[in-house]
């Protein structure tokens, strides 16, 4: 480990992007994560590393399509309207099982929105990012060492399943710095990738790259395998903390900036007797419904804390099958829940006692 | 076990963000939690420009600070935003030479600091922010001053490596309200 630096979350993103032998950034620039594509363009020329700065998002995902197909490792990065741009062709690469990380540092939308964080991208990463039946890992960092770390994982994750791993970050992480440590090398593991397409040297057969399938039963059967993949992830890649649960009442969920926001108003709630934990997902997909089921036989209610209009909560009210109330304390557009918002809610939500409304 | 949050808040081109920037730098050299939030978006120099800084012994939980123990006013719009959010017992820091009012509350401690005025005394007027960290090095036990120097090289961007020493010099003007006390810190 070297000495810790200060960062800003984008920034920590590239870094760790680079120490994990991606050598291709293909992006277009948009606030609030133009420090990305601007650190890249900074380091990657010095260590042979490719820059693109493509004529727009939907260049730069397709680039990132064309270097997946080669094997080697590569990123872009965008912010929501910019990702629902590339929306196709994430498909596409889900379509071709092709490994890519994808970074999201989301702000306020619809439409253009605002350029203030936001959290109201959670539908399109885990549920609906294109057209078709897939799925990609979405990982949620919390702090800027996270940005890092979870972006290292991404790659190897994305290599070991062949898919998309979306790092979905929002305006706050990125925009704001802290203390990294970062390992030199955060390469880990090399995944063999005899499907690539490198040249046969006219050894092998070729190896095709390729979406279209008109056969219905073939296409129908590559539908299935897939889904037994994503079977595989689900069993075993779920990740998430937990922060004051063991004798919890109320159960907040929330990840990135508002699980942060979170934590300062679970302390300032448990000073006033009031027994709150969090269960923060780090994994977005595969969410881990496990810690929330086991909850639900404990708890009394739940509070879905996100910087969207309900998105977070539908997966809390799967997981915990509904078995006990579950709140909603949010905002949007750009605007961000204080420790003393949460803290309202927390103190609203204990007083009715698991009653629902 | 102690957390200080701080609001520096002014103009852009006051050097807020740099400001905030070393004092995020001198609690990490200091060992502690630090967390740096700056406001974001289409501000351009003259616009309003602020940042959260957080120093603590203990992990940081919510970067985003509603009640600060410290602000930085460095302009009117800044001491009329931040003023009410001063946590009680805290410390306010108002530019005196740009700000045309005093502060109303009563339950904490405000200091006026002319910052622009000793900068401009000192040889650069730019450097306003540097009198005002100097000011709060000063009167707090938050931030140790004796990293100062190893945190402003830390922050100051390669091709201003020549303006250390001036930082040093009105920063040190700063710390011991307004006389000048280079020697001391170069």
């Amino acid at each position: 480990m070297s000495e810790k630096v200060l960062m800003k979350g984008n920034e920590a993103i590239a870094e760790a992007a680079i120490r994990s032998g991606c050598r291709y950034y293909l992006g277009y620039p948009i606030t609030p994560q133009t420090e990305v594509a601007a650190y890249m363009a900074k380091k990657m020329p010095k260590i042979g590393g490719v820059f693109m700065q493509a004529e727009s998002e939907i260049s730069a995902v397709n680039m990132v399509y064309g270097v997946a197909a080669t094997g080697k490792r590569c990123m872009t990065s965008s912010s929501s309207p910019g990702i629902s741009l590339k929306c196709e062709g994430l498909s596409y690469l889900a379509a071709c099982d092709l490994p890519s990380v994808v970074v999201n540092v989301q702000r306020g939308g619809p439409g253009l929105g605002g350029i203030q964080p936001s959290q109201s991208d959670y539908f399109q990463a885990t549920k609906g990012s294109g057209h078709g039946d897939f799925r990609m890992i979405v990982l949620a960092p919390s702090s800027v060492q996270e940005m890092a770390d979870l972006t290292s994982l991404a790659f190897d994750l994305a290599d070991k399943y062949r898919m998309t791993s979306m790092v979905l970050a929002d305006g706050t992480i990125g925009q704001m710095m802290e203390p990294v440590e970062l390992k030199d090398d955060m390469h880990e593991t090399h995944y063999d990738k005899p499907w690539a397409c490198t040249g046969t040297k006219m050894e092998r057969e070729h190896n095709i790259i390729n979406s279209l399938i008109l056969k219905p039963e073939i296409l129908e059967q590559l539908n299935l395998d897939r889904y037994e993949k994503y079977k595989v992830v689900e069993e075993n890649e779920p990740r998430y903390e937990e922060f004051m649960m063991e004798d919890a009442d109320i159960c907040i969920v929330a990840f990135g900036i508002a699980s942060r926001v979170s934590k300062s108003a679970i302390v300032e709630a448990r000073k006033q007797g009031i027994k709150v934990g969090l269960i923060r997902p780090i994994t977005l997909w595969p969410f881990p419904e496990e810690p929330i089921r086991i909850a639900a036989d404990k708890v009394k209610s739940f509070i879905s804390v996100e910087l969207s209009m309900g998105q977070l909560i539908y997966d809390v009210k799967l997981a915990s099958q509904c078995k006990k109330p579950v709140y909603l304390c949010s905002r949007v557009g750009g605007m961000i829940t204080s420790p003393d918002y949460v803290l309202k809610k927390i103190i609203e939500v204990n007083n009715l006692g698991g009653a629902s409304v | 076990m102690s957390t200080t949050k701080i609001i520096i808040a002014g103009f852009g081109g006051q050097g807020i963000l740099f400001t905030g920037k070393l004092m995020t730098y001198q609690g990490l050299l200091d060992g502690k939690y630090v967390s740096w939030l700056p406001s974001y978006g289409p501000e351009v120099r003259g616009g309003t420009c602020n940042c959260s800084v957080i120093i603590s012994d203990e992990p940081i939980g919510s970067p985003i600070i509603d009640n600060p123990d410290i602000v930085i006013a460095m302009n009117r719009p800044s001491l009329d935003k931040y003023e009410p959010r001063v946590a009680k017992g805290g410390k306010l820091f108002v530019e005196s030479s740009l700000i045309d009012r005093k502060a109303e509350r009563t339950d904490i401690t405000v200091y006026y600091v002319p910052a622009t005025e000793i900068a401009n005394e000192n040889g650069d007027n730019r450097l306003g922010n540097m009198v005002m960290h100097g000011k709060v090095l000063s009167v707090t036990d938050a931030i140790s001053f004796d990293n100062v120097r190893q945190a402003i090289e830390k922050v100051i961007s390669a091709r201003h490596r020549d303006l250390l020493d001036i930082n040093m010099k009105i920063l040190a003007a700063g710390y011991s309200g307004g006389q000048a006390a280079a020697s001391r810190f170069a």
